[in-house]
């Protein structure tokens, strides 16, 4: 028989994996409600999914592409911006969704235990859905400028699928129990994501920071678009491909990631006092 | 002690109310912050802007529960029942002591939380179940059970957002009931449907703790249900425990509770009336006892007391008092006053109750409105609309320890039943009817 005991909350770290193990399946149903309830009672459904990045793409392509005349590293514009906004938006999406979760499921943190990382997790999942269908969009985009990706870039797509969701994750965590307390969030949160964007090569290529490009290099982001767009499309430094960014971004998306679950489960136990 | 699957000792938890100012956003906090510094600054003597006060909802509450026991847990509002409940849960944490329990718990602080109203019926089955905390497999099991005890089979595929609200809480509280926890936390959720479905819960609540062996622990105002489904009671008083015991030991103490209890109306800003008399407080008292009581009960002698304060100019008008019972749905149930019955009172002293004694209370428990005014020739002097709300609990109006639900009826009334034969009546006008006959 198992026992429980609650306590007074203290210490530093305290986070019960096996619990978080035993409820991965609620992780599940919440990324499948969420999916499910997305597009109901919409007239085009899914096909939303599709549109929203390309016509995002088409709009950068116009305005940076063709009016500002951005370099893109000698690639099609369309191309080297879906490279960007590929996983710009992963990263963007999930950190909202999770920083919001906490604050949506209200009703449920006040009602029913359950370790509550389940809930920004499961937001992020709903993301990375999201990102295997522009995912499918992306290679058919290729397909049409007839750029051939490379074998390892495709290889190393889930590496950097995995280390965005983590940074993502660690903002997200971080900003989900702020929010619960400050709804100040809430209105930061779009600003915030739009000034990441443009302190972030995806519009426009790294290279053009010049001496200033290790400030670039804090941002986890930018390591791994520019490491996409090497590996995956092979333009940048051809020869060698060059993982220092990536290392990059993988620390620091770790750090973030380490002190989002700190804070997180810091504050985690007040949620329902304070919501 | 070797069997408590439950022990909660020393259990406290204190809540901080913040007065005049609230941070509740960044800015405030800053802006409260620099205040702050600032007064610091000036020597300290000014007082903070902010006052904080500790309120304790459990103040070092410790009792054991015992495998397979069903434990009522009753107390007025704001005796500390929800957050006894939430700490269990682990929803929140205690600020001192400590709950060791041993076994699988599931609590319901309210049925079908989490359902998303736009997933269908089946959607929403299985969200919840998992919520609660049952893995897929075992909803997989019992689906066709919980449809079945539902009773949802034709809408299993519609939005919950079309279910109407009794199909609703049928479903939300199917899925609960189907879950095997070794300890089940229950609050109030019995407060919804009708009242065949409540009976229907009741029984399958005593069926998991008497038949499986299971712990059931089990927070409610209605002590009819607690009387039929638990074993022990508990009894919340401001946040202490006041006793522990049978079940019936509880229900007593807890419907003696003597703390006066009056409802007041002194800082009331919804009066009417020209004024130069004011009703202060409103008092129940049970006639029988002379005692305060804050709820009634249908059959019950009551006294409803006005306490009130007038002018000494005011004080020797005629004046009629008068006292209605709404129902929450704003249908009025009782009015009366003292024209009524044919009562004047002359000169009134300055300070003093006006008392309607009302005999029988011929009300079914519900929730009641009570609104009051006091009338002269002048006009209306004072008046509030829906003063307080009263509460009526079961009791025995008819002496048979039955009174109709409130979706049944509003009042009682004081009925009695018989039959009477009529076959002498049709035989004799048969009788005429031929001769009647006989004679055209």
């Amino acid at each position: 028989m198992n026992t429980t005991v609650i306590k007074p909350s203290k210490g530093f770290v305290n986070i019960d994996f096996k619990e978080i193990l035993h409820f991965r399946e609620l992780l599940y149903t919440f990324a499948w409600r969420d999916i499910k309830v997305r597009y109901k009672q919409t007239v085009i459904g899914l096909l939303w999914a599709v549109i929203q990045p390309l016509a995002t793409m088409l709009i950068y392509t116009i305005a940076f592409g063709k009016f500002a005349k951005m370099p893109s590293d000698g690639l099609p514009y369309p191309i080297f911006a879906f490279a960007g906004l590929l996983f710009w938006n992963l990263f963007s999406n999930a950190m909202m969704n999770a920083s919001m979760s906490i604050l949506g499921s209200e009703g449920i943190i006040k009602k029913i235990y359950f370790p509550r990382l389940i809930i920004p997790a499961a937001a992020t999942v709903v993301s990375a859905i999201d990102f295997l269908i522009s995912l499918g969009l992306f290679f058919g985009l290729m397909i049409y400028y007839q750029v051939t990706p490379t074998l390892f870039g495709i290889l190393m797509l889930p590496v950097l699928m995995f280390v965005t969701l983590l940074a993502a994750l660690g903002i997200g965590l971080f900003f989900s129990a702020v929010n619960v307390k400050y709804r100040d969030v809430k209105h930061a949160l779009p600003f915030l994501s739009q000034f990441l964007m443009f302190a972030t090569p995806v519009i426009y290529p790294s290279s053009i920071w010049g001496d200033y490009k290790w400030i670039l290099q804090l941002n986890p982001m930018s390591g791994i678009i520019d490491f996409a767009r090497q590996s995956l499309l092979g333009r940048g430094v051809m020869d060698a491909i060059d993982f220092t960014p990536l290392a990059v971004s993988l620390a620091v998306s770790l750090l973030l990631f380490i002190a989002g679950l700190i804070y997180f489960q810091q504050t985690e136990r007040t949620f329902a006092d304070i919501i | 002690m070797s069997n408590a699957v439950i022990e909660i000792r020393g259990l406290s938890k204190k809540y901080v109310i913040q007065h005049e100012t609230q941070h509740n956003s960044l800015r405030d906090k800053a802006a409260e912050s620099f205040r702050k510094l600032f007064k610091r600054q000036r020597g300290g003597e000014a007082k903070d802007a902010q006052s904080n006060e500790a309120f304790w909802a459990l103040r070092d509450v410790s009792f054991d529960v015992h495998q397979g026991e069903a434990v009522g847990i009753i107390g007025r509002n704001g005796a500390g029942k929800s957050t006894l409940l939430k700490i269990l849960s682990q929803i929140v944490a205690p600020t001192t002591g400590e709950i060791k329990i041993h076994g699988r718990v599931a609590s319901l602080l309210e049925v079908g939380t989490g359902f998303h109203a736009e997933l269908s019926g089946r959607e929403n089955i299985y969200l919840n179940g998992s919520i609660l905390g049952m893995r897929r497999k075992e909803i997989d099991s019992k689906f066709d059970e919980i449809v079945d005890f539902a009773g949802v089979e034709r809408f299993l595929d519609t939005p919950v957002k079309r279910y109407s609200s009794g199909m609703y809480v049928r479903l939300a509280f199917a899925v609960a009931a189907y879950l095997e926890p070794e300890i089940l936390i229950v609050d109030e959720v019995l407060a919804v449907g009708d009242a065949e479905f409540q009976k229907k819960c009741l029984g399958k609540m005593r069926e998991v703790s008497s038949n499986e062996g299971r712990t059931v622990l089990f927070v409610s105002h209605n002590m009819a249900a607690v009387d039929n489904l638990c074993t022990r009671g508990v009894v919340l008083n401001q946040g202490q425990v006041q006793l522990v015991g049978t079940k019936s030991e509880a229900i007593t103490a807890y419907l003696a509770t003597t703390s006066v209890h009056n409802f007041d109306l002194r800082h009331r800003q919804d009066r009417r009336g020209l004024g130069g008399i004011r009703i202060l407080e409103i008092e129940l008292r049970d006639t029988a006892s002379g005692r305060s009581i804050d709820t009634m009960m249908s059959g019950q002698d009551i006294d409803v007391c006005f306490h009130y304060e007038a002018t000494e100019e005011e004080s020797s008008r005629q004046v009629i008092v008068s006292l209605q019972l709404r129902t929450n749905l704003d249908v009025p149930a009782v009015l009366h006053h003292n024209r009524l019955s044919g009562q004047a009172f002359g000169k009134l002293p300055r300070v003093g109750t006006f008392i309607c004694r009302l005999r029988r209370l011929p009300l079914v428990p519900s929730t009641y409105r009570l609104t009051y005014s006091l009338d002269s020739e002048r006009g209306c002097l004072d008046s509030i609309d829906n003063a307080t709300d009263v509460v009526v609990t079961d009791g025995d109006f008819y002496g048979t320890g039955e009174v109709p639900p409130s979706s049944h009826a509003t009042v009682l009334a004081d009925g009695a039943w018989r039959v009477e034969s009529r076959e002498e009546i049709t035989e004799s006008s048969l009788l005429s009817l031929e001769t009647r006959n006989a004679t055209i």
